[in-house]
């Protein structure tokens, strides 16, 4: 029997449907590998049949709605499965809320959310697949959602 | 139609029925705006003014406006005579207006700030210019012009020319525009075209709005010419501005095939882009458009503000 590449995890998360390709930018956001000591998989460019997916595997650690919502922002497909002693509890798709605040941002240097004013980013939901979003405050799509995730 | 309170940040925050709602009792405002007639609906209101950028126009009508409705007005004209200057935040200094004043006027050089103010102020706010961002009783001026002057603004061929990319007042009116169903051609160098997301909003409300690099043929059957300014002070590097500068100017020899009733519209200041010998022909309408400031201030300020309408 062929064994599998990655094996199962007891206890953690498991981010499936990785847009093939952006593993690495998954674990930036979650701050892999500063935020946790336990054991992190990553699989890229991994066959299924819809094409190939990036994986990673996270040890001792379920992941908040916040860090889903990361997630979803630039990997709009993926899957979050909470993994309980070996068995799956817990299954469901990313989704982003129309809304999104304090996780992103805006990428125009002279959007008044950049200056030291007491609030948070917000931004508006323009599309979730490719992730569009839109400042709250200024109006503008944020470019290179990736890279201005806080 | 109720906008007592309402902010006027964006003209995206504006229905289409709102707005014609807006343009038809800026109508009635005119004879009071020109001094003919005397009202003071807003006796006993405040309107905190409060430009943290240069202004003129703006400024001095917003003032004339709620002096004409017979209101007050307090504020400052130069943000470095306030405490921005020590480091406060644009939170505390609107907390602070909103407690002396019944409403806000703000301009602002940073994209955003008039919407940040709407969540500090309980008084309403309008935007009178948010860095490369909204103007809303802009872009209401232009709407109320066009309408003055050529009965309706559907179907109307209209022109955008200029800096299409910073230019604050094309983009509100590029997508109010195409809200109240003109066709839209926009003409600018290159390096200055419309945001893609801006064309995106036109086609929305079903508008088709054309891009082209040639004058000439975007006049020859255009209903208006609405020019603005290569921005010097939204420009990253100055060799890019003397690169794009000048490179299309509005003269008599442009005009000589056009449509009699053309109309040339500019928010002003203008530098270079329109020749002062365009201000002696009918199409020439940028001084009347400035005019126009202020009974669209004053309709707005009386709709928020005022206990009765006019």
């Amino acid at each position: 029997m062929k064994k599998l590449k990655i094996t199962p995890i007891k206890n953690g998360t498991v981010i499936d449907h990785i847009t093939p390709g952006f593993a690495v930018k998954v674990l930036h956001v979650l701050k892999i590998p500063e935020s946790t000591s336990s054991v992190v998989s990553v699989a890229m460019n991994v066959k299924s049949r819809i094409g190939k997916k990036d994986i990673v595997k996270v040890e001792n650690r379920e992941l908040d709605p916040k860090e889903v919502d990361k997630i979803a922002l630039i990997a709009p497909k993926a899957t979050i499965n909470i993994i309980r002693d070996f068995e799956v509890v817990e299954k469901h798709k990313v989704q982003l809320p129309d809304e999104i605040v304090g996780i992103v941002k805006c990428s125009n240097p002279t959007c008044i959310s950049n200056a030291k004013e007491p609030v948070k980013s917000r931004f508006l939901l323009v599309s979730d697949d490719p992730p569009s979003i839109k400042c709250y405050y200024c109006e503008r799509e944020t470019e290179d959602i990736a890279e201005k995730i806080i | 139609m109720d906008f007592k309170k309402r902010d006027v940040i964006s003209i995206k925050d504006f229905s289409k029925e709102e707005i014609n709602y807006i343009l038809n009792y800026t109508k009635k405002m005119v004879p009071y705006a020109k001094g003919e007639k005397h009202t003071d609906i807003l006796r006993e209101k405040i309107l905190s003014s409060l430009f943290f950028e240069p202004s003129t126009r703006t400024r001095l009508s917003f003032e004339s406006a709620m002096n004409r409705l017979g209101g007050r007005v307090i504020g400052f004209a130069d943000p470095s005579a306030t405490s921005q200057k020590k480091g406060e935040s644009l939170a505390d200094t609107i907390r602070m207006a909103d407690s002396y004043a019944d409403a806000i006027v703000i301009r602002h050089p940073q994209e955003g700030a008039a919407r940040l103010s709407t969540e500090f102020a309980e008084s309403p706010v309008l935007n009178a210019g948010d860095g490369a961002g909204q103007h809303p009783t802009q872009c209401l001026l232009d709407l109320f012009t066009i309408i003055t002057e050529l009965k309706k603004i559907k179907g109307n061929k209209i022109v955008l020319l200029g800096d299409l990319k910073y230019g604050r007042t094309v983009h509100s009116l590029a997508y109010a525009l195409s809200l109240l169903g003109a066709e839209l051609t926009f003409v600018s160098p290159e390096s200055l075209k419309m945001p893609k997301e801006v064309i995106n909003e036109c086609k929305e409300f079903g508008a088709e709005p054309s891009s082209i690099s040639n004058l000439e043929r975007a006049v020859k059957d255009a209903d208006v010419l609405y020019v603005t300014r290569i921005q010097k002070e939204r420009f990253p590097d100055a060799e890019e501005y003397n690169r794009v500068v000048g490179m299309y100017k509005v003269d008599v020899d442009l005009l000589k095939n056009a449509k009699e009733g053309l109309i040339i519209m500019h928010p002003l200041p203008r530098v270079v882009e329109i020749d002062p010998e365009v201000d002696k022909t009918p199409h020439a309408l940028y001084f009347k458009q400035a005019f126009n400031g202020i009974p669209v201030r004053m309709a707005l300020l009386s709709l928020i503000l005022g206990d009765k309408k006019l």
